[in-house]
């Protein structure tokens, strides 16, 4: 997994709760096993036009900046919905790297730390305050610092944000989690032993 | 004396593996259900990786996301590239020694109905899944979460996965269920007093007198919704009525087993003293048939309300996400949403599609006749609640009452660019998810019980179930 550090440049506001992984990526268009070729799929049924693939010039992502946008901020609840993993693909994939929301759909949350996408939290206030500032500049930057916990809002402004250590410590290691859980691959089969014992019909059951 | 403890506590720490600090602990995975969504991706990625599944033994795997549910189907689906994924995870479950419940397999369903109805899903088991609705085997005492496709390849890889301590939670549904009020009801009504994210990523526990007098059904109908709620996951303390639902199942414990298995089951309940984060506690004598009008799980009413006015919320992202819900359902604020006209009727999905679900609808179905110019479709969840359906003829009168009689699946509760409610635009669904365009491009999905679509499918209209003599 790519490490994350940082990331500074367009932050496209989208004020909207409960944005669900649906919208993020359409079901229709997860059309391959593949985990590449997402980016043009970004947030599909609402990009583009009815029964083409022509921009729909109303929607945030299409208008330059945004266009660039590197960031994305939303309200409530971001990601709610599917367990789909390419809607963190798909974002990534566009160019996104961190989002910034009020709360997020814990599987799509989860998702972004194993991906490194950057999921950062804040209050609710705060989070309207960036909308706020993004859709009233013509120059909406913004910056996040993982390894300092703060971003910089398009003001300058600057905010700490909360995340746990253990995920930090992942995506700024870009750590394979996978291989650090078989790391202790004995222990786990020391439990599983003592967990036979415990529970024996465990160990059966589908070998009917 | 030890410290009282939560139901999901006494799970949690029959499995935690390890404590790798900041409150998360590696778990134990018991048992891991792939589909063919998913399930080829991750056993590739397991594979490419260099890597080989920990323990064949604890997966299993069905096809019901991608799979039409037309008679006759094949690996040529509708949906785009579906032959594609059913073969990939044909490749890699064959290769990997996973059995898997394959097109014409008798055990083939929606992955959260027949997990149950195979006696997989048992009291205390963890269990993970490739889909957010995995939650559902709650409803058997389980503790079962969703996971993508990455935390897919750890499980399989590991037999583990880590999480995180999640919020205690207590839902208590206290009183008697009117008539035609179900699961569902109770689990929209929740939703809407509390929001989408009231769940606060807690392992929620559903208690109280109305949900111990619930069917395993029933309670995985509950538990199903939890995520909607915006809770990790849900779950139902296992009591008698999940023993002998488990009793004589294929995969449940057999002879000396099952003793011991039910003997562990009885200490898998909240202390009487468990503190818990929250706790909520609910009339449920008081909750009407529920159905939404929006375009999020809170967006719910009863069916004897009207769709509530935006211009009363004061946040402005609230009152814009309302607003664009409303613009998207065209529904009006302030007009009683019975009586709104429907295109089409769909009972199916993990939420509502095992067979009470199917005997409910079909005791308002009986004799009556679907509107005309509604499509109206019923997919059971399973090819054993299918045969089942058959066996009592409520297959008949699905089909005498113009209902399309399906194969099983996951079907229409998404729109995944093949299958389609054929231009019709609002839809009465038994299905879990009311977002834009979730059942197709511009289609407006109303959740509701199967009793209340059977209702609405017949008036071709929104309809209240108690109106159709429901029980």
């Amino acid at each position: 997994m790519e490490p994350f550090t940082r990331v500074e440049g367009v932050a496209a506001p989208m004020p909207i709760d409960n944005v669900d992984t649906d919208a993020i990526i359409p079901s229709k268009e997860t059309t391959s096993v593949a985990r590449t070729g997402y980016g043009e799929k970004l947030f599909a049924n609402w990009r583009y036009l009815p029964g083409a693939r022509t921009p729909d010039p109303a929607f945030v992502l299409n208008r330059p900046p945004f266009t660039d946008a590197k960031i994305l901020v939303a309200g409530r609840n971001f990601g709610c919905g599917s367990s789909r993993e390419a809607a963190v693909w798909s974002l990534q994939q566009f160019g996104i790297r961190c989002v910034i929301a009020e709360s997020y759909g814990q599987i799509f949350r989860n998702n972004c730390i194993r991906n490194g996408l950057l999921p950062v939290t804040l209050p609710i206030d705060a989070v309207q305050s960036l909308l706020d500032q993004l859709q009233g500049t013509s120059e909406p930057l913004m910056a996040v610092d993982l390894d300092a916990q703060v971003l910089t809002s398009p003001t300058g402004e600057t905010l700490r944000f909360e995340i746990g250590p253990l995920e930090r410590d992942m995506l700024l290691a870009g750590a394979d989690e996978i291989g650090l859980t078989l790391a202790r691959r004995d222990q786990i089969e020391a439990f599983r032993a003592h967990d036979r014992a415990r529970r024996p019909w465990v160990y059966s059951g589908n070998s009917n | 004396m030890t410290r009282p403890t939560t139901l999901v506590e006494k799970i949690w720490a029959a499995h935690a593996v390890a404590e790798l600090g900041d409150d998360t602990t590696l778990l134990l995975i018991d048992r891991i259900f792939l589909h063919e969504r998913t399930g080829g991706r991750m056993l590739q990625g397991v594979a490419d990786a260099g890597r080989q599944v920990f323990d064949s033994a604890t997966v299993l795997g069905t096809l019901d996301h991608i799979i039409d549910t037309d008679v006759g189907r094949t690996d040529e689906t509708k949906f785009p590239g579906g032959a594609e994924f059913i073969q990939t995870f044909r490749d890699g479950a064959e290769a990997a020694g996973i059995p898997i419940f394959d097109i014409g397999d008798p055990r083939q369903g929606i992955v959260h109905v027949i997990a149950p109805e195979l006696g997989v899903a048992q009291p205390g088991l963890t269990l993970v899944c490739g889909d957010s609705h995995t939650g559902t085997m709650g409803g058997m005492g389980a503790l079962a979460w969703g996971i993508g496709v990455t935390q897919g390849e750890h499980a399989l890889s590991t037999q583990c996965l880590p999480a995180k301590w999640p919020k205690q939670m207590r839902v208590r549904f206290e009183g008697q269920l009117g008539p035609a009020v179900t699961a569902k009801d109770l689990i929209l009504h929740l939703i809407r007093l509390h929001g989408a994210t009231g769940g606060e990523n807690s392992a929620l526990e559903f208690a109280g007198e109305a949900v111990r007098g619930l069917s395993c059904a029933a309670r995985m109908t509950l538990c199903n919704m939890a995520v909607e709620f915006g809770a990790w996951t849900g779950i139902v303390a296992p009591d008698e009525t999940t023993f002998e639902f488990l009793r004589g199942r294929p995969f449940a414990p057999h002879g000396a087993d099952w003793d011991a298995a039910v003997a562990w089951w009885r200490t898998l309940r909240s202390d009487a003293d468990a503190v818990f984060d929250r706790e909520i506690v609910i009339d449920a004598s008081a909750i009407e048939p529920q159905v939404t009008w929006g375009t999020s799980s809170d967006q719910s009413i009863g069916v004897g309300e009207a769709p509530p006015s935006p211009a009363a919320i004061a946040d402005p992202v609230a009152r814009a996400s309302a607003e664009k819900a409303l613009a998207y359902t065209d529904v009006t604020p302030g007009l009683p949403i019975l009586g709104l006209p429907i295109e089409a009727a769909f009972i199916g999905s993990c939420t509502n599609s095992r067979i009470e679900d199917l005997r409910a609808a079909a005791a308002i179905l009986r004799g009556r006749m679907v509107a005309d110019g509604v499509l109206a479709i019923c997919v059971p969840g399973s090819s054993a609640v299918k045969r089942q359906a058959e066996a009592e003829g409520l297959d008949t009168v699905f089909r005498d009452a113009g209902f399309e009689w399906r194969e099983s699946g996951c079907s229409l509760c998404f729109y995944n660019g093949g299958d389609s409610f054929r231009g019709a635009r609002r839809v009465i669904t038994s299905t879990n998810r009311n977002f834009e365009n979730r059942q197709g491009p511009g289609v407006r999905s109303h959740l509701a019980s199967p009793l209340t679509v059977a209702a609405s499918a017949i008036a071709g209209a929104i309809a209240d179930p108690r109106d159709y003599g429901a029980l």
